[in-house]
């Protein structure tokens, strides 16, 4: 049999339901590949094998009293900003250090129910504001394709797990690409929902209008079984959307034939690497050679505002929700001031690290009197623009394909010094999120030994969609099953 | 544009982040490339347009007025550094 700790979620729920392999055998080879591999790629913040044994023991006594479920016992590593009841969260930041919340949030509570095993919770940028996860407080997080080059991120422990065989599938959160950006550069596939999908509830907020939960998966097949299970109105989330999720198995094998594919020309620039540009390029011919139309000359013209909407909006809210951070309530808190003001500076100064304190800087500075309508009126007002031009894209087009990133992975340190420098690695991901639209990153083949994402995006709550033409890709050439040289 | 020191100070009192003199100084020079870019903007026209806060079309969502189970006021308060008979406790707010 091959390694277990690679097989799909597919092939290991048809494995159990057979009683060929047990949950705990499953579980056991995934913590024996994290041992193996974990001083190396430090995907993880934290293991919790003994909860996992225990989770999968169960999982084996409900197969054994005749339950079947496409995620009972198998596998799943958790990104370390959703709530875990009695397991520590802490978001990668000192500030959360000794936080154990006393709630799980749902998407966690709803994969428990489903009988999933969680083996560890993984590393990520600081309140998910990065992208490479240098700017975890704790230790930084290796590209299992390259060791001295980084994962991407803010979820990068969540796609490097994936990618290295440190976890069958994961989740992971994506603001401004937090989910799709570290998927590309891993190599796995990953999704960010339509905006309100998925419960943010127990989600550690970064900036509301953007935040969503998504999973990462070796498979498309995969992705759509954990949206299933993790999809749908919570009343704990009042901006979750109260729609009802179609099964998102059913329409996956339809195929790409007859379908319309907008390209978008502002995500194909001069500017973008040659290599990434060749494999987007081959992955169109190939969904043109299954009967799609493609169409590369859509235009989307204030793409080109858009991140600076993003860098105007994401901080804006995040100084607004970063304000709970005071030192009274829960976690970091110092004691030791001159008075309760002083104790409150000192506790956020101390607390926060470099890039969260830029944030909360930029974004007080655009809610500021004076600058407010300057900044923060006339960035919502450019968002209306920017959802505009794409729902009008979608009245020709059945979905949007688009580069992910503009380059491959880069190096651990080559972009720490200079902060805008970094956030131009999420300006083919931020759009999705400042429009609420589904998007994923799939497997489109390599440069230079490293991975290349093709990104689809959709209509808002038309996972569907998207999922079909991925999938439709994923069979023309089925990237996600390489494995990195570990 | 050059974002004045003073500025980033005036930002940090205003967020209660206490900020060292070094951090003041980096963030100066670091917060005026990014706020340049913000100058992006203007090259698209909202005239007549409407902000957007958030993406999805539902407004106010309201619960029915009726009790239910919360988290325990002990666990909630066990994250506290410092609490006092089902209170926190903080330093004096007026000195």
């Amino acid at each position: 049999m091959a390694d277990l700790y690679y097989l799909t979620i597919e092939e290991a729920a048809g494995l159990l339901a057979k009683r060929e392999i047990s949950s705990r055998e499953l579980t056991q080879a995934v913590i024996e590949r994290i041992a193996a591999v974990e001083p190396r790629v430090r995907a993880y913040l934290a293991m919790t094998t003994e909860r996992a044994l225990a989770q999968a023991d169960s999982a084996d006594a409900r197969i054994a009293a005749g339950e079947r479920g496409r995620l009972l016992g198998v596998p799943v590593a958790i990104k370390d900003l959703l709530t875990t009841k009695g397991i520590a969260t802490t978001c990668g930041s000192k500030m959360l250090q000794n936080f154990v919340p006393p709630y799980d949030a749902t998407v966690v509570s709803r994969l428990f129910d489903a009988g999933a095993v969680m083996v560890g919770k993984t590393n990520m940028d600081e309140f998910a504001m990065g992208s490479s996860t240098e700017n975890s407080a704790y230790h930084v997080t290796h590209n299992p394709w390259d060791l001295t080059r980084v994962p991407g991120g803010s979820s990068g422990g969540s796609a490097a797990a994936v990618a290295a065989g440190e976890a069958i599938y994961s989740l992971g959160s994506d603001t401004g690409g937090s989910i799709r950006q570290p998927a590309a550069l891993c190599g796995v596939v990953g999704m960010k929902p339509t905006y309100g999908r998925v419960s943010r509830y127990g989600l550690v907020a970064f900036a509301s209008s953007l935040d969503q939960v998504g999973p990462f998966t070796r498979t498309v097949r995969d992705m759509a079984t954990v949206l299933n299970a993790i999809c749908g109105h919570d009343a704990s989330d009042s901006t979750s959307a109260p729609l009802d999720v179609p099964d998102f198995t059913a329409d996956l094998e339809k195929g790409v034939k007859g379908l319309r594919i907008g390209v978008p020309k502002e995500y194909m620039p001069a500017t973008l690497d040659a290599g990434v540009r060749a494999r987007v390029d081959e992955a169109l011919a190939a969904l043109e050679a299954q009967g799609a139309i493609v169409d590369r000359d859509v235009a989307l013209p204030s793409t080109e505002a858009a991140l600076a909407v993003y860098y105007i909006i994401a901080p804006s809210e995040a100084s607004a929700n970063l304000a709970r951070y005071d030192g009274v309530k829960y976690g970091f808190s110092y004691q030791q001031g001159e008075g309760m003001w002083d104790n409150m500076e000192k506790t956020r100064g101390c607390g926060f690290g470099a890039e969260v304190k830029r944030r909360i800087m930029i974004g007080t500075y655009a809610l500021s009197s004076g600058y407010y309508d300057a900044y923060y009126l006339k960035a919502q007002k450019v968002r209306t623009v920017i959802r505009r031009e794409f729902d009008a894209a979608f009245e020709k087009y059945d979905a949007l394909v688009a580069p992910v990133t503009p380059t491959t992975a880069f190096k651990i340190g080559e972009k720490t010094a200079d902060p805008f420098e970094m956030y131009l690695n999420d300006v083919f991901t931020l759009p999705v999120n400042i429009a609420g639209l589904p998007g994923i990153s799939v497997p489109a083949g390599f440069v230079d030994g490293l991975p290349v994402g093709l990104q689809v995006i959709g209509k808002p709550f038309d996972e569907a969609m998207v999922l079909r033409v991925a999938r439709g890709y994923e069979q023309t050439a089925a990237w996600g099953a390489k494995r990195p040289p570990l | 544009m050059k974002l004045d020191r003073s500025v980033v100070t005036h930002m940090s009192k205003l967020a209660r982040v206490e900020l060292t003199d070094a951090e003041v100084e980096t963030f100066s020079e670091q917060l005026s490339e990014i706020i340049g870019h913000f100058d992006a903007l203007n090259a698209v026209d909202t005239e007549g347009v409407e902000p957007t806060a958030q993406p999805l079309p539902i407004r106010n969502v309201m619960v029915d007025d009726v009790s239910r189970p919360s988290l325990a006021q002990e666990d909630v308060l066990a994250l506290a550094p410092n609490t006092d008979d089902g209170y926190l406790r903080v330093r004096a707010v007026l000195e």
